[in-house]
């Protein structure tokens, strides 16, 4: 049986003992295979016979140890004495007569199967592979509706008005008509650009330009093909880690510098001394 | 006493409504808007299977999946923002014509003339400005996550092309405004371009329809913006919320 959380197994043996009235520790317990299950109402099948095992064992494949476990199991959850010898009666395991009425002492009573009738019992469920090689695990899952998309509704209003709040207070630029023999000093790229409009400070236009932002987007583009650490925990990926937050870092500091640490010539600036000269915010700013 | 009948009778007029076919055409099986909708488990499943949004959320998620402090929706927020540009922007496409000088009077028009004109502008602009801010964002988080690991390498590429994408149509529509702002910051913008090795200027050529910027790089870039950037993101969006499922939902937890 594949493993199940420990978490997950108490939550569902919580539910089963509140429905059942039972002690929580005791569902636990036999949901974990350490306790017979409770007597149900009916009984089961008669329980095969320990000499049968031999041959059941190697009809069905199913290792003898727990073909074993599982009739000895029963055997104390119906109340009858735990088989350890071979009764003579016992013909074979496979009983699927009419059930006795009561979980009662009718041991080995399994009826004649006629000559050439095989019976089968469901021992076990193996569930077949899916299509796709998905690995089955069990997962703790959540229905969608209602919590991720109450979720999603919430973010959704709160996102529509903080913009319509911004758009409210905050007035979007327009100045005058565009001139092409009047440029305005600084010129700046919109925001998103201005990383890069800060390297061209410092390198070659083509470097600044063109070779850093092409190589750069190539790079973020390869990262699943270069990083090939299958970790996802941070403890694990340090210098992936490393290395993101270097170019994040730097590209938010080269942003922020070129918006508001630039002025007139795109020369250095303080932006509480000489004033915004970062045109979208400016309203707001000044 | 009057009003208490009044109330049985609206009430009445409501199941009538919910109970007609037409009614029942609209909402499928399941939806919480049809006549005797219960919370069960089986109708918790319905309401996203017997609904559109099926083609978005699969019926279950994991856990943690929803917890805010996993995604932060940040991936739903730069949806969100991108569908609210969409709405405003056929707003203002109403008022807006892409020749010079008339687009700059139309945004002058827009902002005074015009109802709710300014408000749903500035709503276009910001909203922009957020989405640039949230898809990068989004990405960070998703590094932070190691979310781009197999089996989800690709869609980590496909994200990156839609960065890339939400930058150029913010930057398209940069200049739309035919001012002084949107002519030279993409006069700045785009002699970068021209610095591509080898083929500078044939690059800045296609890009700015000519030399120079002119009246038409504004019509070029308007059906780039209008058009053409958001058939193409629209058409990267689906690769990507189909390849989220498809690996498998989000990623983690950690
Ligand atoms: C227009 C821009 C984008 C939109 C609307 C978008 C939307 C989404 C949404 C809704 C999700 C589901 C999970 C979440 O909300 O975090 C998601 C997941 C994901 N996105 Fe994006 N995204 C965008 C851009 C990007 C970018 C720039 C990247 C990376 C370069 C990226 C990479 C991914 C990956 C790898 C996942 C799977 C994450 C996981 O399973 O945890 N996306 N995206």
């Amino acid at each position: 049986m594949a493993d199940i959380p420990e978490h997950l197994l108490r939550r569902s043996a919580e539910a089963k003992a509140k429905a059942t009235g039972r002690p929580v520790e005791e569902v636990l317990a036999e949901m974990k295979g350490e306790a017979p299950p409770a007597p149900a109402a009916g009984g089961g099948d008669a329980p095969p016979a320990a000499a049968d095992l031999d041959t059941l064992a190697a009809e069905t494949g199913i290792p003898k140890h727990l073909l074993e476990r599982s009739m000895r199991a029963r055997a104390k959850a119906e109340g009858r004495p735990v088989p350890t010898a071979a009764p003579a009666t016992a013909t074979t395991a496979t009983a699927t007569a009419p059930r006795p009425a009561a979980g009662g002492a009718q041991p080995a009573a399994a009826p004649a199967i006629p000559e050439g009738v095989r019976t089968q019992r469901l021992l076990t469920v193996v569930k077949a592979g899916a299509i796709q090689q998905v690995k089955r695990e069990p997962h703790d899952k959540v229905n969608v509706w209602p919590h991720l998309l109450a979720i999603e509704f919430v973010a959704l209003l709160v996102v529509t008005f903080v913009l319509i709040a911004m758009a409210i207070y905050i007035q979007a630029p327009l100045l005058e008509f565009a001139n092409f023999n009047e440029q305005p000093n600084p010129s700046k790229a919109p925001w998103y650009f201005l990383g890069l409009q800060e390297l061209l400070a410092y390198f070659d236009p083509q470097v600044a330009g063109v070779l850093i932002p092409g190589l750069g987007l190539a790079a973020l583009a390869f990262i699943p093909y270069v990083d090939k650490n299958p970790s996802v925990r941070p403890s694990d990926r340090k210098l992936a880690i490393l290395i993101f937050t270097f170019f994040i870092t730097a590209s938010a500091v080269l942003t922020i510098y070129g918006s508001f640490f630039r002025g007139p010539g795109f020369n250095f600036t303080f932006p509480w001394r000489d004033g915004i000269f970062f045109d979208d915010l400016k309203a707001i700013l000044e | 006493m009057a009003n208490g009948n009044g109330g049985r009778r609206l009430g009445a007029l409501v199941d009538h409504v919910r109970e007609s076919q037409v009614w029942n055409s609209i909402f499928r099986p399941g939806s919480p808007f049809r006549a005797g909708y219960s919370d069960s488990p089986r109708n918790r499943s319905y309401v996203i299977m017997n609904n559109v949004l099926y083609h978005l959320h699969p019926v279950k998620v994991k856990r943690h999946g929803v917890r805010l402090s996993y995604t932060l929706c940040l991936g739903g927020i730069s949806f969100f923002l991108f569908i609210v540009l969409t709405i405003t922007g056929i707003f203002l496409m109403f008022y807006y014509r892409p020749t010079s000088p008339q687009a700059y009077l139309d945004l002058q028009a827009l902002s005074t003339d015009v109802a709710f004109g300014n408000l749903v502008r500035n709503m276009h602009r910001w909203g922009a400005h957020l989405m640039v801010l949230s898809v990068f964002l989004h990405m960070a988080r998703v590094f932070y996550h190691g979310a781009y690991k197999p089996p989800r390498e690709f869609n980590w590429v496909v994200g990156v092309v839609l960065l890339l994408l939400t930058l150029l149509l913010s930057f398209t529509g940069y200049l739309l405004p035919w001012d002084q702002l949107a002519l030279w910051a993409v006069t700045v913008g785009s002699t970068m371009a021209s610095y591509t090795p080898v083929f500078g200027s044939q690059v800045s050529f296609v890009l700015i329809g000519g030399v120079q910027i002119t009246p038409d790089t504004l019509l070029r870039w308007y059906v780039l913006h209008v058009l053409f950037l958001p058939f193409v993101i629209t058409i990267f969006l689906a690769v990507h919320f189909w390849r989220v499922r498809k690996d498998g939902g989000i990623s983690g937890p950690l």
